[in-house]
């Protein structure tokens, strides 16, 4: 019962793999992988509950890790809801597909309950190639072969990020002859007076600003989700930052106060990625990659959340991770839906979108305006409470810096708006969406209301979830 | 928590005034169909508006504690509370709101033709929020409304706008967002100092650091200077005046530009008493600047809506001053003239939306000598005109004489500085409503218009009421805004006389 969602995702991998020996029309295909997304959704909530050790003590399942696995399911099943027609994905190799996403997520559920080194490698690893073949899998209509220059960057910088943190590893093992993450970081908390430890814990977290797109380890982002089709764009945007917030805080949560050098360190990344993020997103003119930069800048605020070091500060950047995720889909679910024939979406593409798909127009602006931190939707909501957080650490020039970057950022999400809402389609097709993408767009809309007007529930939820593992 | 009062009568009257729009909102969301939408927010806005009357009927003017209060908590462990509640300096704003939308509503009756469901809604959605930044008595409940009126507005302008709809929509959006992000971080700071708590009464007439008080005093101004606008942050109004539809320049002028004033009753001065102090001159002067220079541009003007703006800047400029001489004539003067602006230049872009609506150009060459064919249209725009430039006899009189009566207490070369701003507005009032009643021989041949209809001089007839009201008996409008206006000043004083007080000690 403890290790449900993840038989459920093996299960899942398996049968697409037979699917895949065969020869299945795509419908079915898609069909069998919302079924099976949703078993596993169901699988995480049947475990909700269950607490344990597994494995000799390297896996742990507590209510923080499934709390992240229920939501990195759900995660999943949207993507695979919306992106469901797999428009950017060539027929002949969906079924793969499918098995390399259910193999993804099962290495990404792995990472939340993995508390040993080892196993924390291996289940990053399994997440990483998974995706590193799914970037290429893109169909190269039109003889553009930029999802290879995208599998490419994603691998070597992702193998590099690897690198580091496995030598981080080494360091960390040598000094304390552990690999436990506990016993690690009990004694290592005993020695960030000397570089050694200091340098295994920053490059150990290298690997997770990797996955999380926190400068200077941000470098892939643009590149691959201008080079992967919507829908591979879609999950990397989402779901692996949540396993990598999950892990992050686990890490983080051990580093007690002696351990200022990182502090300081943490700090200067949050705020070189806020403006990075945002100054490079005033000039995009593709929206995958102004949402691309855009992550960069949340995955700041989310450190600057983490870098409070209170359980506040924790379920606050938890909380503001899961609302990211939310509006970050909503807005993929529009752009996955605008696009045709799996084509990349041009902020012009979406002139007029008002007219030829209200729903879709809605969903976008209030996702935008989500992202951009306008009440009364999430964003403001999860900004808020940061900022509340990191300004009673005494933080202000850090508050004052990341509340700039507001105004900054509030300029390319309305530039959007401004096209969907105030120019004329010309002549562009209108747009028709399935029942249940529908749903699942109304469903977000609600959640990113929802959360933002009465967050109070969801972070004393979160408050709990973090406390589990303090 | 003893500055709140709660009116048994009444419990619940605050929260229906701020939910019904919003939930008339809501419903329309489901029925598309034009003329029901018209119908339905015209329903909505005029039965809000009925509702309010009683705030007025049951507002206790001898006390300046704040009234109708509700109070539930919202997020518990920021200790967020919504808390509501208004007193003499919010509830002529209230009135004005609720009172000013079914006209709106009625003044896109047939302005509008397009997407008639979604404008109706973001007007609903509208009045929800001004009507919460007015009552909102928690700070965070008071940024929640104050930023989130931005995307109803947004739309407003940018769908149903002008031409050059897109820049002027932008151009207001960014403008206000980036004037009130450091708004946001003031609010943490206080509320970290301040044990926890966003309950704004907490907030005031306490010993903040001068530092801190400047600093704070800057981020509140930067906001609500920019909403006024004051100059020379007013580059934004002029474009979103013009582009906006009617309405929605309606409630621009009418509504929102009295929020950054009443920010700075609300907000900079309790707060920030010793700031307030220190950089009063500064921004008498500058209010003096955009008397001046509003008056002398509104005089060049060629399109109508421009010179209403342009206006509007100059008439916004006697507000902040008033509220900035710091006497009792001067800020009640001040809220007044909040109160006369919103109902004459409000009355005016209806006057000149009406003409928009027939000649579809505001230029004035175009609208030269209609008085021959539309008489009673071109009454209503008299006594406008005449009102805003302060003629006697009018509302705005009244507010400008108390706000330069206050001025000469506190410095005559100030006053007589702003002196030209009232000659200013005189002409260029009477040279718009010469050129629009008789123009000259070259007018273009206007007899194929219409006059007035009912609808229309159904919604010119409460504003033209309005201004005789307060124009010839003022009193029982000062009557609801003295008691909590002399509270205000009373508080400044002792705050200072305490100052001097320490000093002193100190001193000797």
């Amino acid at each position: 019962m403890q290790f449900l969602p993840e038989l459920t995702l093996l299960g899942a991998g398996l049968i697409v793999f037979i699917i895949s020996l065969g020869k299945t029309s795509a419908d079915t295909t898609r069909n069998v992988a919302i079924g099976l997304g949703a078993a596993v959704f169901v699988a995480t909530l049947l475990s909700f509950c269950q607490t344990g050790k597994l494995f000799f003590d390297a896996y742990q399942v507590d209510l923080y890790s499934q709390v992240f696995k229920a939501l990195i399911a759900g995660a999943m099943l949207i993507v695979l809801i919306f992106g469901g027609s797999l428009k950017g994905i060539d027929n002949s190799v969906r079924p793969e597909y499918y098995l390399f996403l259910f193999m993804s997520v099962l290495g990404l559920m792995m990472l939340v309950s993995s508390v040993e080194l080892l196993s924390i490698f291996v289940a990053l690893e399994l997440s990483s190639f998974a995706v590193y073949i799914m970037v290429p899998m893109r169909d190269d209509r039109g003889n553009l072969k930029f999802q290879m220059e995208a599998g490419i960057k994603y691998l070597l910088f992702g193998v590099t990020a690897t690198g580091f943190m496995l030598f981080g590893m080494s360091y960390m093992y040598g000094l304390t002859g552990s690999t436990q993450l506990s016993v690690v970081v009990e004694k290592l908390s005993l020695m960030y007076s000397q570089p050694a430890a200091v340098i295994a814990m920053m490059m150990v977290l290298a690997g997770f600003f990797y996955k999380l797109a926190i400068f200077p380890f941000h470098f892939w982002v643009p590149d691959v989700y201008e080079g992967a089709s919507n829908e591979t764009t879609a999950f990397i945007a989402s779901v692996p930052k949540l396993a990598a917030v999950a892990l992050l805080i686990r890490l983080v949560s051990l580093i007690n106060g002696e351990g200022q050098v990182i502090v300081n360190v943490l700090m200067v990344c949050a705020v070189l990625s806020m403006f990075y993020g945002n100054l490079s997103a005033l000039v995009q003119k593709d929206v995958k990659r102004m949402l691309g930069f855009s992550g960069i800048a949340h995955a700041g605020f989310v450190l600057l959340g983490i870098l409070t070091f209170q359980i506040t500060g924790f379920a606050n950047a938890l909380y503001y991770i899961i609302g990211y995720v939310v509006m970050n889909l909503a807005c993929f679910l529009v752009i996955c839906t605008v696009s045709q024939k799996g084509e990349n979406v041009m902020i012009d593409d979406l002139s007029g979108l008002y007219k030829r798909s209200p729903l879709m127009a809605f969903t976008l602006a209030v996702g935008l305006f989500a992202l951009a931190g306008i009440p009364p939707f999430v964003g403001f909501m999860g900004k808020f409470m940061i900022l509340t957080s990191a300004l009673k650490e005494g933080y202000l020039l850090l508050v004052i810096l990341a509340a700039i970057n507001t105004a900054i950022a509030i300029f390319y999400y309305l530039s959007v708006v401004r096209v969907t809402f105030c120019s004329d389609p010309e002549e562009r097709v209108t747009i028709s969406s399935s029942l249940l993408t529908n749903a699942t767009s109304v469903f977000l809309l609600l959640v990113i209301v929802i959360m933002g007007v009465t967050p109070q529930r969801f972070v004393d939820f979160a408050s709990t979830a973090v406390q589990t593992i303090m | 928590m003893d500055q709140l009062l709660i009116n048994p009568d009444y419990p619940y009257i605050l929260s229906t005034l701020i939910f019904l729009p919003l939930a008339g909102a809501l419903l329309l969301l489901f029925i598309k169909n034009d003329d029901f939408a018209r119908y339905w927010a015209l329903g909505i806005t005029a039965l809000t508006a009925i509702l309010s009357i009683p705030l007025v009927m049951a507002f206790d003017t001898s006390t300046s504690k704040y009234q109708f209060v509700e109070q539930v908590s919202w997020i518990q462990s920021l200790n967020i509370q919504y808390v509501i509640g208004i007193d003499g300096i919010s509830i002529l704003l209230v009135m004005l709101t609720t009172l000013i939308m079914p006209l709106c509503v009625l003044a896109s009756w047939t302005y509008i033709k397009t997407r008639v469901q979604a404008f109706m809604i973001c007007l609903l959605i509208m009045e929800t929020a001004m009507l919460g930044v007015f009552m909102a008595l928690d700070f965070v409940l008071f940024y929640v409304l104050w930023e989130a009126m931005l995307i109803p507005m947004y739309l407003l302008i940018g769908i149903w706008g002008g031409p050059r709809r897109i820049y002027a929509s932008i151009k207001f959006f960014l403008y206000t967002l980036a004037g009130s992000v450091m708004l946001l971080v003031a609010i943490i700071w206080l509320y970290i100092f301040n044990g926890y708590s966003f309950f704004i009464p907490d907030m005031m007439w306490q010993n903040y650091s001068s530092t801190a008080q400047i600093l704070l005093f800057l981020a509140f101004f930067l906001a609500f200077a920019i909403k006024v606008p004051m100059f020379p942050f007013h580059t934004w109004l002029p474009a979103a005046h013009v582009e906006a539809p009617t309405a929605g320049s309606v409630i621009l002028a009418s509504v929102l530009l009295k929020m950054g004033t009443y920010g700075f009753l609300r907000f900079a001065i309790p707060i920030t008493p010793e700031a307030t102090m220190t950089l009063a001159p500064y921004i008498l002067w500058l209010s003096i600047a955009g008397i001046i220079y509003g008056g002398f541009t509104a005089l060049a003007q060629h399109d109508m809506k421009k010179l209403i703006a342009y206006s509007s800047v100059g008439h916004m400029g006697f507000v902040t001053l008033g509220i900035f001489v710091l006497n009792t004539a001067g800020v009640e003067g001040a809220i007044l003239q909040m109160l006369n602006h919103g109902i004459t230049t409000g009355a005016l872009f209806l006057c000149i939306g009406m003409i928009y609506e027939r000649t579809h150009s505001r230029e004035l060459s175009s609208a030269t000598g209609v008085g021959k064919y539309m008489p009673i249209y071109v009454t209503f725009l008299t006594f406008f005109s005449l009102s805003s430039f302060g003629f006697p006899a009018t509302n705005s009189f009244v507010g400008e004489f108390l706000i330069l009566a206050g001025t000469f207490e506190y410095s005559i070369p100030l006053a007589l500085a702003a002196i030209p701003g009232a000659v200013l507005a005189a002409a260029y009032m009477l040279r718009m409503l010469q050129k629009i009643v008789w123009g000259g021989t070259d007018n273009p041949d206007q007899s194929w218009l219409n006059d007035l209809n009912l609808r229309e001089i159904i919604t010119l007839s409460p504003f033209l009421f309005f201004v005789f009201w307060i124009g010839l008996g003022a009193q029982p409008f000062i009557d609801l805004i003295h008691v909590s206006v002399a509270n205000l000043l009373d508080n400044y004083h002792a705050f200072h006389g305490q100052a001097m007080a320490v000093t002193d000690l100190i001193l000797h």
